[in-house]
């Protein structure tokens, strides 16, 4: 598209980082939660082009890198099926479990399919009467939607062989627990614009108020993140603590309706646990009991399955905000993206790979 | 994860899932509309997950840019 080159131009970059060091009178800290703003934000060096007091905290906005270990167990358990036909993002193959991982699996001969979206599983589905087909749902509000259709067009068609593991994230709950951690070091924080597009931005407003930090709903591109860390910083330096939008020519403040109806109508809001983190109160969704036959955990009754993370792994820390990558020991020998210990170096949008792609070099 | 791609809509079929055509660039994929029920073609939508979610406002990003622009300076 022809928008997304202009917001590339570096030049273009440069009066914003001028506009922000001119606003700037002290340190502030402040959280970009999207991964895929981490990516940006590491690989255009972002963070290395805005003054000094400005420091950016990566959040724990991917929703691989938050998948507990449990579950990935629980995938590969269903996977090693001779029945199943497991179909999953590429980027949950190499996550790794206690034991295992489902690129094992794959390797051990197991019916493991990488698809784009949850509708092509639901075609494995349709094309496979004979054998079980399993979709791996992981992701956040953002590819809910996706998933949801994929579960109420299942059984709009009747499909009794398609289920799915549901392993999704919700961001409101989890940047709760960011604020109100005593580890806190955010000011302000970028929220992430697709989660926002399908949300709308009622949740962030009571966030902002109560933990008094402006939340800037931000887009992808650098000079969008440059624009949203000048609307931040302007808000800390005015003594301002709304939600703001930056990405409005998308996010419209009520989200997408139709969206969140069949959200609300295939799924339920339900405790979780966010790998490295702990089980953080109403911060998943789950089928409803309307579309229980389309739950594969019941389905496949792997309760109880599950081993415990990786010790030497700070993923917790990272996708907190309390320490950088670099600053784990394992970072970069023994954990690389061929060895990942934790899924925040598997994932592209995990803040270790991200920094052993662009950062190797650069000293913690 | 939550990254979307930008494309165009190429055109539309009714139905419970409204599936259509979106250009990315040269390639052309089948898509879920049925979050986007007032995208025809012509119009700009983000799609993740192989579902579109959201219509994008021409007038405002084409906005945002002049704002950048205008910083740029002479
Ligand atoms: S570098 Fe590896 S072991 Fe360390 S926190 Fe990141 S993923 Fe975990």
């Amino acid at each position: 598209m022809r928008f997304v080159d202009e917001y590339r131009n570096a030049a273009a970059a440069r009066p914003w980082i001028e506009a922000i060091r001119a606003l700037v009178t002290r340190p502030w800290a402040i959280m970009e939660v999207c991964g895929g703003q981490t990516h940006s934000i590491v690989r255009f060096g972002i963070d290395e082009l805005l003054p000094p007091e400005i420091r950016l905290i990566h959040g724990p906005g991917c929703p691989v890198c938050v998948t507990p270990v449990e579950l990935v167990d629980k995938a590969v358990a269903i996977a090693s099926r001779p029945e199943v036909i497991f179909c999953s993002f590429g980027d949950m193959l190499r996550v790794p479990g206690s034991a295992s991982d489902l690129l094992e699996v794959k390797s051990r001969g197991g019916d493991v399919r990488i698809v784009y979206s949850p509708l092509d599983a639901l075609k494995v589905a349709g094309d496979n009467p004979g054998r079980k087909v399993v979709f791996f749902a992981v992701g956040f509000e953002t590819t809910a939607p996706a998933n949801a259709m994929a579960v109420a067009e299942a059984r709009r068609r009747g499909l009794g062989n398609f289920s799915v593991l549901v392993s999704h994230v919700l961001v409101p709950p989890a940047l709760e627990a960011v604020l109100s951690s005593p580890q806190r070091q955010v000011d302000g924080l970028l929220a992430a614009g697709h989660v926002c597009a399908i949300m709308g931005t009622g949740e962030y407003a009571p966030l902002a108020r109560r933990h008094r930090v402006p939340i800037v709903v931000t887009a992808f591109e650098p000079l969008d993140l440059l624009q949203g860390i000048h609307m931040v910083v302007k808000q800390l330096e005015e003594g301002r603590h709304e939600v703001e939008n930056q990405y409005d020519r998308l996010v419209r403040p009520e989200g997408n309706l139709p969206a969140r109806e069949l959200i609300r109508e295939v799924f339920q809001v339900k405790d979780r646990a966010w790998r490295g983190i702990g089980v953080i109160p109403m911060s998943g969704l789950g089928l409803r009991e309307a579309y229980a036959a389309f739950d594969a955990e019941r389905i496949f009754d792997v309760e109880g399955v599950g081993g415990p993370e990786s010790p030497d792994c700070r993923s917790g820390l990272v996708l907190q905000g309390i320490i950088r990558p670099q600053e784990c020991p394992a970072f970069g020998s023994p954990c690389t993206p061929d060895h990942p210990l934790g899924a925040t170096m598997v994932s592209n949008e995990g803040a270790c790979a991200a920094y052993y792609r662009y950062r190797r070099h650069t000293p913690a | 994860m939550c990254l979307g791609i930008p494309g165009k809509v190429v055109d539309v079929e009714e139905g419970p899932l409204r599936l259509g055509r979106v250009a990315f660039g040269d390639v052309v994929k089948e898509v879920c509309l049925a979050f986007v029920p007032a995208a025809r073609p012509g119009d700009y939508v983000v799609v993740h997950a192989g579902s579109a979610i959201e219509v994008i406002d021409e007038e405002k990003a084409l906005r945002v840019f002049e704002a950048f622009r205008i910083m740029e300076g002479p």
